[in-house]
C-alpha cells in the first residue's frame, strides 16, 4: 500500500506502541494515534473473533471509511458493526474483501497492484481471486479500470452492488461496469432491479460465479450457498438479462462483452 | 453448521419453549424404554441433516412401546438420501389444532436479522412467500434493540390470535429470537409450532443452523462436527479440521484453486466446455506448499477423480510455494492421473520454472487450461 502511494500514518496493535513497522509509528490505541496524526481511513487484518471490535473501535474514533479484510467473521458481530456504522455515518467494505483500488492513485487493501491499469472500467465484485483473474484480463486487453470494489465474501457486508453502481454513475472516470456477483442472497437481483428501474445510464456487464454449485453447500464464501431454491445463479442471471445487462458465461468472455458496450 | 431435531429441541426448552417430552436414542430397545416412559401413543423421528425425512418414511407412530422399538428399528436401519440413520428421537403425540410458522434468519440487504412468521406452518416456508408472500409476516430486527415485545405481540396478533392466547405466543416467539441470539444462529425455526387443543404452543418440529464463523463460542458443538457426526463426506472432514473449503460434487475432473470465486468460476468454466468436475476445493489465500500438498491428497483420496486441475491465481499466494507443493504431493501421493495446472501471479516465473523442469505442463488462460483439462478426462473415458 505505501509503495502504491496510499499515505499510511499509523498502524495500531495493542502492547507494540512505540515501535515502527517500514518507518510507520505503531500505537496501542487508535485514540492514541488520533493525538498525534489526523486519520480519515482505517483498514483492519484482525482475526475474526476481535475484529468487530476493532472495527467499532475506528467507529468510535470517528474514521469513516473502514476496510476490513479479515474472513470468518461470525454474522451477529457483522450486524452489529454495520448497524453502528450506519449511525455514524461510515462506510464499510468487507469483510471478507480484499479492499478496493483505484489504479494509479490508491489502493486500501491487499490485491496485486500490477494486474491492474488505469482506466474507465468500473468493478465491483463479491471476490477476491476472481476480481483479480478478470482485472488480469481486461488489463491485458488494455481495458483499464477506474475503481475496484471488493465488497467480501460474507452474507453481511457494509457497501453492496446498489451502492457501488450509485458511486459509480456519479464518477466521471467511470464509463462502464463490470459486476461480479455468486450464488447466495439476493443483493444480484436487487442490483438487477435498480439497473431496470433507474434506467442506469451506463453499460454494465455481469458474471455470476456458481452455476454448478448444489444447493445446500457452501462454496468457500460464507455467503455462497444455495438455501432451498433462492440464491441461485439462474436466478441471478435471469434478473440481469432482464435489465438488459450483458451476462458472461464465464469470466474469459468478459473483455469482449465489454467492448462491445462501448 | 446444522444441528440436530434433538439438539434444537435441547436448546429451546432451555430457553423456556415448549417442546413435546421425548428422549434420544441409539437403539430400537432405548427407543422402547423412552416409549413406555412417555405413555404411548409415540412419534418416532429420524434424526438426520437433511430435508424431506417425513415423505421418505423417518417419522413414524406408534401406539404401544412394543411398536416403538418396532418402529426405531425400522428408521434406525434406513437411509435418507443416501444418509444411514444412525439415531431417532421420541416424543410424545400431541394434540394438534392448528399449525404455524415461526423463524429467524439473515437479511442481507437490510444488514439484520428479519423474524418471520405465518399462520401457515407445517408446510415449506419458502414455497408459502412465493405462492402466497401475503401470508407471511416480516419483521426486521433492529440490532440496537432487537426482538421486542411490543413487535412479538403484533406479529402474533397478525397471525390470528388475541387476548392471553396472543400475549402467550409473543412470549414464544421473543424466547425464540433470544434462543437465537445466544446459539449464534444463522437460521432458527419452529416448523410447525403446535397450537395444541388445549390453546397452548409447543415446538413440534425446531431446525437450528449455527453460524460456521461462530462455532468459536460454541466448542460443543464444533467438537461434535469435528469427531464427525455430521452429514459430512470424509473428504470434506479432512478440509475442514485443515482449514480447507472442500464440496463434494458428481463429476470425475478433480479441482484446486485458490479463492473461492475463482474456484466456483472454474467450475463453471469446465461445465461450459463439456467436462464434469468432482469436486470444489480452495486452498484460500496464501496457500504454502503444504496446504498444496493436503489439498492435492483430500482431492487424490477421491477414487472418481481421473484428471485434475490446479488453477492458481497468485495474490498473496506465492506460485513458487504452490509449485513446490505440487511437486512434493506428486512424489509422497505418486500421482499417475493427467494433471493440467494453470499457474499465474506473484512469482509466477519461480513456480513454472519448478514445474516445468519436472515435466509438468503449465498454462496461463484459464480457458485454455480448462478445455484441455475436459480433453483429458474424456480421453480417459474412452
Amino acid at each position: 500500500m505505501i509503495d502504491y502511494g496510499t499515505k499510511i500514518v499509523a498502524g495500531t496493535s495493542p502492547g507494540k506502541g512505540g515501535t515502527q513497522v517500514l518507518g510507520v509509528p505503531v500505537y496501542n490505541t487508535i485514540a492514541e494515534a488520533r493525538e498525534k496524526c489526523e486519520v480519515n481511513a482505517s483498514i483492519i487484518f484482525i482475526p475474526a473473533p476481535f475484529a468487530a471490535d476493532a472495527a467499532f473501535e475506528a467507529l468510535e474514533n470517528r474514521i469513516r471509511i473502514i476496510t476490513i479484510i479479515t474472513e470468518h467473521i461470525p454474522i451477529r458481530d457483522a450486524i452489529e458493526v454495520m448497524a453502528y456504522a450506519k449511525q455514524m455515518n461510515a462506510s464499510v467494505i468487507g469483510p471478507n474483501t480484499p479492499g478496493i483500488i483505484t489504479p494509479g492513485s490508491c489502493k486500501l487493501g491487499i490485491m496485486p497492484s500490477h494486474i491492474f491499469k488505469p482506466g474507465n472500467v468500473g468493478m465491483v465484485s463479491r471476490s477476491g481471486t476472481l476480481t483479480y483473474e478478470i482485472a488480469a484480463g481486461l488489463t491485458k486487453k488494455q481495458l483499464g479500470q477506474s475503481t475496484c470494489f471488493g465488497l467480501g465474501g460474507d452474507p453481511i457486508t457494509g457497501l453492496n452492488f446498489i451502492d457501488a453502481l450509485k458511486m459509480f454513475e456519479n464518477d466521471p472516470h467511470t464509463k462502464a461496469v463490470v459486476l461480479i456477483g455468486e450464488i447466495g442472497g439476493n443483493l444480484e437481483e436487487l442490483a438487477a432491479d435498480y439497473i431496470a428501474r433507474e434506467k442506469y445510464p451506463k453499460p454494465v456487464v455481469a458474471y455470476i460465479a456458481g452455476r454448478s454449485a448444489p444447493p445446500g453447500r457452501r462454496m468457500g464464501h460464507a455467503g455462497a450457498i444455495v438455501m432451498g431454491s433462492a440464491g441461485t445463479a439462474e436466478s441471478k442471471i435471469e434478473a440481469l438479462k432482464k435489465a438488459n445487462v450483458r451476462v458472461a458465461e464465464k469470466p474469459g468472455d468478459i473483455p469482449e462483452l465489454l467492448m462491445n458496450a462501448f | 453448521m446444522k444441528l440436530y431435531e434433538y439438539e434444537a429441541k435441547t436448546i429451546l426448552s432451555k430457553h423456556g419453549i415448549n417442546v413435546p417430552q421425548g428422549g434420544h436414542a441409539t437403539s430400537a430397545v432405548q427407543a422402547q424404554e423412552i416409549a413406555s416412559r412417555l405413555k404411548p401413543p409415540v412419534v418416532v423421528k429420524a434424526q438426520v441433516l437433511v430435508a424431506g425425512r417425513g415423505k421418505a418414511g423417518g417419522i413414524l407412530f406408534a401406539e404401544t412401546a412394543d411398536e416403538a422399538r418396532k418402529v426405531a428399528d425400522k428408521i434406525l436401519n434406513m437411509k435418507i438420501k443416501g444418509l444411514p440413520v444412525k439415531s431417532v428421537w421420541v416424543e410424545e403425540k400431541i394434540q394438534v389444532k392448528r399449525e404455524l410458522y415461526f423463524g429467524i434468519t439473515t437479511d442481507r440487504f437490510n444488514r439484520c436479522y428479519v423474524a418471520i412468521g405465518s399462520a401457515v406452518g407445517g408446510v415449506d416456508i419458502e414455497e408459502v412467500a412465493s405462492k402466497t408472500p401475503e401470508k407471511v409476516i416480516k419483521t426486521e430486527i433492529k440490532p440496537q434493540l432487537g426482538l421486542r415485545t411490543f413487535q412479538t405481540r403484533e406479529i402474533a396478533r397478525r397471525m390470528g390470535y388475541g387476548g392471553s392466547q396472543m400475549s402467550e405466543l409473543g412470549r414464544v416467539l421473543e424466547r425464540l429470537y433470544t434462543a437465537g441470539m445466544d446459539s449464534d444462529a444463522e437460521l432458527i425455526e419452529m416448523n410447525p409450532l403446535s397450537e395444541t387443543v388445549d390453546g397452548r404452543f409447543i415446538a413440534a418440529d425446531a431446525r437450528i443452523i449455527i453460524d460456521d464463523n461462530a462455532l468459536f463460542r460454541h466448542q460443543d458443538y464444533k467438537k461434535r462436527l469435528l469427531e464427525g457426526e455430521s452429514d459430512l463426506s470424509p473428504q470434506e472432514l479432512e478440509a475442514m479440521n485443515n482449514d480447507l473449503a472442500y464440496v463434494r460434487l458428481d463429476g470425475d475432473i478433480g479441482v484446486i484453486g485458490n479463492g473461492a470465486g475463482l474456484v466456483m468460476a472454474t467450475l463453471d468454466t469446465i461445465q461450459y466446455y463439456g467436462g464434469k468436475p468432482a469436486n470444489f476445493l480452495d486452498v484460500g489465500g496464501g496457500a504454502a506448499s503444504e496446504k498444496t500438498t493436503l489439498a492435492l491428497k483430500i482431492v487424490l483420496s477421491d477414487p472418481r477423480v481421473k484428471t485434475l486441475f490446479i488453477n492458481i491465481l497468485g495474490g498473496i499466494t506465492r506460485c513458487d510455494e504452490v509449485a513446490k507443493g505440487i511437486l512434493e504431493a506428486k512424489e509422497k501421493v505418486g500421482v499417475t492421473m493427467p494433471m493440467v495446472i494453470r499457474l499465474v501471479g506473484t512469482n509466477e516465473e519461480e513456480g513454472k520454472r519448478i514445474l516445468t523442469t519436472a515435466g509438468i505442463h503449465v498454462l496461463e488462460s484459464m480457458d485454455e487450461a480448462a478445455k484441455l483439462a475436459v480433453a483429458m478426462a474424456k480421453q480417459g473415458d474412452s
